[in-house]
């Protein structure tokens, strides 16, 4: 037999499983659209995806538990170790609450499609952090991307939405060509695909690795829309189905974050010099751009892009310490913030189909009265972001300002403190509008009273709330499994 | 646990109002019962602590984050026995104002009421920095929505400039945290060193400055303490204004001995600064809660200039008059407001000749009144006495300060007072307006009837403050 003399890898199928899971959800939600009628579809289509996210969630804690040592998988493309579990969970989780926040979408006949990318997306996410070579890294970035260009343009009826999509696609798949730019010109000047064998080449001083790492560093920085590589963001969050804005923006910036971090410390700790000065400055103006441009908006869902920009800021601070404990921080922060992120969209997602009509600072008006739960969850939300107590942002803020500190970056404390504080304005400002203004004047009501209770939703911001509290009381086991995560890189 | 109870007791009453479904009335007698619940827990702690043995007492501990030595560790010391003491009286008495006037959206406006309250308590029995700020923070969240919500007509530029000011002063005070928690390896209050990097300390020092306030630092307090509703500005002026000194007995004056070697000078002066200034902005301003505000700024700069005396006097003086001030800017505040309710100005032009025929409304005033300027036997005379002598110890040029400033008091109140009861019938003062009633004089006289206590036994908080005659040892060994 053929395959009896090709000699092929061993594949260790438990790695892979979150990933592999989810692939198997996605095809199903596609069988689903194509083979029942169409009042089944979202049923069927939800169901499987929560099954699979919760089936990806269950491997992503069995691996955690299994992996206590890191090792590479597939001849060194892959790396099985608890950062990459940790991470599968949270995105497992983050994709689990986004099927409950996408449940009232009204999709004209693209239920099934929707859940199928969902699914794909996260597979892709989960593949995307045990990333261990530029390829996988490549195949990983554009496997997720692809799902989320078109999760984005989705609402085809919607002009906004269709230019969300076409914006992401183009300036991501700019994002892209440098990333794969920049590994090729590292490949060039290490011969090497490998994180660990990069490291071990032993090229600091070529200049091709160093523009290779500048590009690569790019690329990533898109993904995660660090100033001043965060144009598309307000746009395509704005534009895009919320329950897409809602997903991408936690489970977009998880990924990419972990796969930064990955990426730093294994292939380029000796370049720490230069790139910790790169975040660092990344970081500042990240902090600064986003604080300022969000103070400027009055639409709400622009307002947590330039919001979600900030947040990068605070967590490539984090990263910069080039330290485990920045990277606990980091991964602490991540948990928060898809938390804080999600329910906040989820809570827009429920006032937009409240009024039919995009979430303006001036719609908010009254809300904080008029439905009490999703008005205090979004004062929750937004007290979190900004780093309150009683909500985990809190801590988040705070480990990262002590990994800071910590490895003497002083300074970038102070910068995070004055963002901070230039923060508050825009978040306490979303609830002034809620609970110190009333509606303007009396809006059309829909015929038939209140619009129906959304129990999915509810449920989604009830767990994102619980989270967001839940982190504030519960630290210690949330930073050792960090601490067990973070201890899988090289420091 | 007692100490726990006293923190968790205002939170999850505060839950059970915002939840419960009570009709409007119900939802404030419930909040009110809470609160004497809470008073009556106080007087149990009291009870329970050693005076004579002084020191960290009915302390609680718990793990919160081991990996950077961060836990939720609560107790009480003798001084804070009597500011959390204060806070609870006070609160139950505004939240009892509160139930007496009536407030919209009573479940979110008494939920919210009762969590400021847990939260102060929180901060003055914190022994973990971090726990601390948390608790420091947590006071904002409620003021800036009762303020915001419930306040007068510029509320919107209140409760702005009383957030930025605040957070800034909070936020470097979180850089602070972080950098000295991180350097001692702990952020317990008992277990850590001292520091000499001035930069921490200021950090700390702009936070409590801020809260306090002190001069010049006081941009926020004249709008916000004239825009709240009058019990939320007792509470601000009353107790809110105290985990400044809290903060200072606490954690300034032990943890850096260094830097507050070093910048006493410059505090003693500003804090001197802002007696005096405080006073004459007092005496000129033209309505009643003005003049009860500029007060406070002249108190907080009194009560800093005693504590910055760092001696034995100073520091028992500080915290007497810490106590003294929050009982009596509370009763005033409220005083004020049965004024305005009768009248619906506070403004002195449109006031006057109230004493006739209400004499229970004068009689009530002009007590709370001669306690406020110090009148000798009075318990704040003991107080001030006590800072005097303390800051005679830095220097004659302070007490000569201080004195000042107690003569100014007494402009500012015998005007307050006789702008309201004697004089010519001011226009707003209907003749029909009614005397204080039984309800008002129930939330007020309490509030009297401690600082009477007070004035006889002024000793009962300055002699168990610290253990004995030995404040200031206490707190330069950092309370061990």
């Amino acid at each position: 037999m053929i395959a009896s003399t090709i000699p092929t890898p061993h594949v260790d199928w438990f790695a892979l499983s979150p990933s592999l899971s989810l692939l198997a959800a996605s095809g199903l939600c596609l069988f689903v659209a194509v083979l029942l009628p169409e009042w089944l579809r979202k049923a069927f289509a939800a169901t499987i995806a929560f099954a699979g996210f919760a089936t990806a969630g269950g491997f992503a804690i069995a691996l955690f538990n299994h992996s206590q040592t890191a090792q590479t998988l597939l001849s060194d493309s892959m790396s099985r170790d608890r950062l990459a579990a940790f991470t599968q969970l949270i995105l497992a989780a983050t994709g689990a609450v986004v099927v409950f926040v996408g449940w009232g979408d009204r999709r004209r006949g693209n239920a099934g499609e929707y859940y199928a990318l969902l699914t794909a997306a996260v597979a892709g996410m989960a593949f995307f952090v045990s990333a261990e070579n530029l390829m996988t890294l490549f195949l990983g970035l554009e496997w997720f991307s692809l799902c989320l260009y078109v999760l984005c343009a989705l609402d085809t009826d919607r002009a906004a939405s269709l230019e969300a999509g076409l914006k992401y696609v183009i300036i991501g798949s700019f994002g892209s060509a440098v990333l794969l730019f920049g590994s090729a010109l590292v490949y060039g000047a290490t011969g090497k695909l490998g994180f660990a064998q990069i490291a071990a080449a032993n090229a600091s001083n070529d200049s091709f690795l160093v523009a290779g790492l500048a590009m690569i560093l790019a690329g990533l920085m898109f993904k995660i829309s660090a100033a001043p590589f965060h144009m598309w963001t307000p746009d395509v969050y704005q534009g895009a189905p919320t329950s897409v804005t809602a997903f991408m923006s936690a489970a977009t910036k998880t990924a990419a974050f972990v796969l930064l971090v990955r990426l730093l410390n294994t292939a380029f700790p000796k370049e720490s010099d230069i790139w910790t000065i790169a975040l660092a400055v990344i970081a500042c103006i990240s902090l600064a751009w986003g604080n300022l441009a969000a103070l400027a908006q009055r639409d709400v869902k622009r307002l947590l892009a330039y919001s979600s920009i900030s947040q990068a800021g605070f967590m490539l601070i984090g990263v910069e310490t080039a330290t485990s404990r920045g990277t606990e921080a980091l991964l602490y922060y991540l948990v928060v913030y898809s938390a804080l992120s999600v329910g906040a969209f989820a809570v827009v997602a429920a006032r937009e189909r409240e009024l039919g009509a995009p979430v303006t600072l001036e719609s908010l008006a009254g809300f904080g009265w008029e439905r009490p739960v999703y008005g205090s969850a979004l004062w929750l939300f937004m007290l979190g972001f900004a780093g309150f107590p009683l909500t985990g942002g809190l801590f988040g803020k705070f480990f990262v300002f002590s990994a800071a500190y910590d490895a003497g970056d002083w300074w970038l404390v102070i910068v995070g403190v004055v963002a901070t504080m230039v923060s508050l304005a825009y978040y306490l400002n979303v609830i002034r509008w809620m609970y110190m203004r009333t509606a303007p004047a009396p809006r059309v009501v829909v015929v038939g009273g209140a619009p129906p209770r959304e129990w999915a939703l509810g449920l989604a911001v009830a767990g994102c709330a619980v989270v967001t509290v839940g982190t504030f009381f519960v630290v210690q086991p949330i930073l050792d499994l960090a601490s067990d995560a973070a201890a899988a890189l090289p420091f | 646990m007692a100490t726990t109870t006293l923190i968790v007791l205002p939170f999850a009453g505060a839950l059970l109002v915002a939840l419960l479904p009570l009709p409007r009335n119900a939802t404030a007698w419930l909040a009110f019962l809470i609160s004497l619940v809470e008073v009556a827990r106080w007087i149990v702690a009291a009870a329970q602590y050693d005076f004579d043995k002084g020191g960290l007492q009915l302390s609680a501990s718990t793990e919160w984050v081991q990996s950077l030595g961060i836990s939720y560790s609560v107790g009480f010391y003798g001084f804070s026995i009597w500011l959390v003491g204060v806070s609870v009286i006070v609160s139950a008495a505004a939240i009892g104002w509160a139930l007496w006037v009536g407030r919209e959206r009573p479940r979110a406006y008494y939920a919210l009421m009762l969590g400021l309250t847990g939260a102060v308590v929180a901060t003055f029995v914190a022994q973990d920095l971090l726990l601390f700020y948390v608790a420091f923070e947590a006071m904002l969240i409620p003021l800036y929505v009762l303020v915001g919500v419930w306040g007068g007509e510029r509320r919107s530029t209140a409760t702005l400039t009383f957030v930025v000011y605040t957070m800034i002063g909070s936020l470097l005070m979180l850089a602070a945290v972080v950098a000295f928690g991180v350097t001692q390896g702990t952020f317990s209050l008992v277990d850590s060193g001292t520091s000499d990097n001035t930069w921490i300390f200021l950090g700390f020092a702009a936070a409590f400055a801020i809260k306090a306030p002190l001069f010049p630092f006081h941009g926020w307090l004249p709008l916000a303490y004239r825009e709240a509703p009058i019990e939320v500005t007792a509470v601000l002026s009353g107790i809110v204004s105290k985990t400044a000194v809290f903060g200072f007995i606490r954690i300034a004056l032990p943890k850096f001995p260094g830097p507050v070697h070093d910048l006493r000078g410059l505090i003693l002066v500003l804090s001197g600064a802002g007696l005096v200034y405080g006073s004459v902005l007092a005496f000129r301003t033209f309505d009643l809660r003005g003049i009860v505000a500029y007060s406070s700024l002249a108190q907080m700069g009194l009560i800093t200039l005693g504590i910055f005396a760092s001696n034995d006097l100073g520091l028992d003086g500080a915290v007497l008059q810490s106590v003294n001030h929050a009982l009596i800017s509370a009763s005033m505040f409220l005083l004020v407001g049965m004024v305005e309710r009768r009248t619906g100005t506070g403004d002195i032009p449109a006031l006057g000749g109230m004493a006739r025929g209400r004499p229970i409304l004068a009689t009530v005033l002009l007590v709370a009144g001669m306690v406020a300027l110090a009148v000798p036997g009075s318990a704040t005379f003991a107080g001030e006495f006590l800072i005097m002598a303390g800051a005679y110890g830095q220097g004659w040029g302070y007490a000569v300060v201080v004195a000042l400033g107690v003569v100014l008091a007494a402009m500012y109140v015998l005007r307050l007072i006789s702008a309201v009861l004697h004089e010519r019938r001011g226009p707003s003062v209907r003749e029909e307006a009614r005397d204080l009633r039984v309800g008002e004089l129930a939330l007020v006289l309490p509030l009297v009837a401690c600082l009477l206590v007070l004035s006889f036994w002024p000793a009962l908080v300055s002699e168990s403050s610290f253990a004995g005659d030995r404040a200031s040892a206490v707190v330069s060994q950092g309370f061990r």
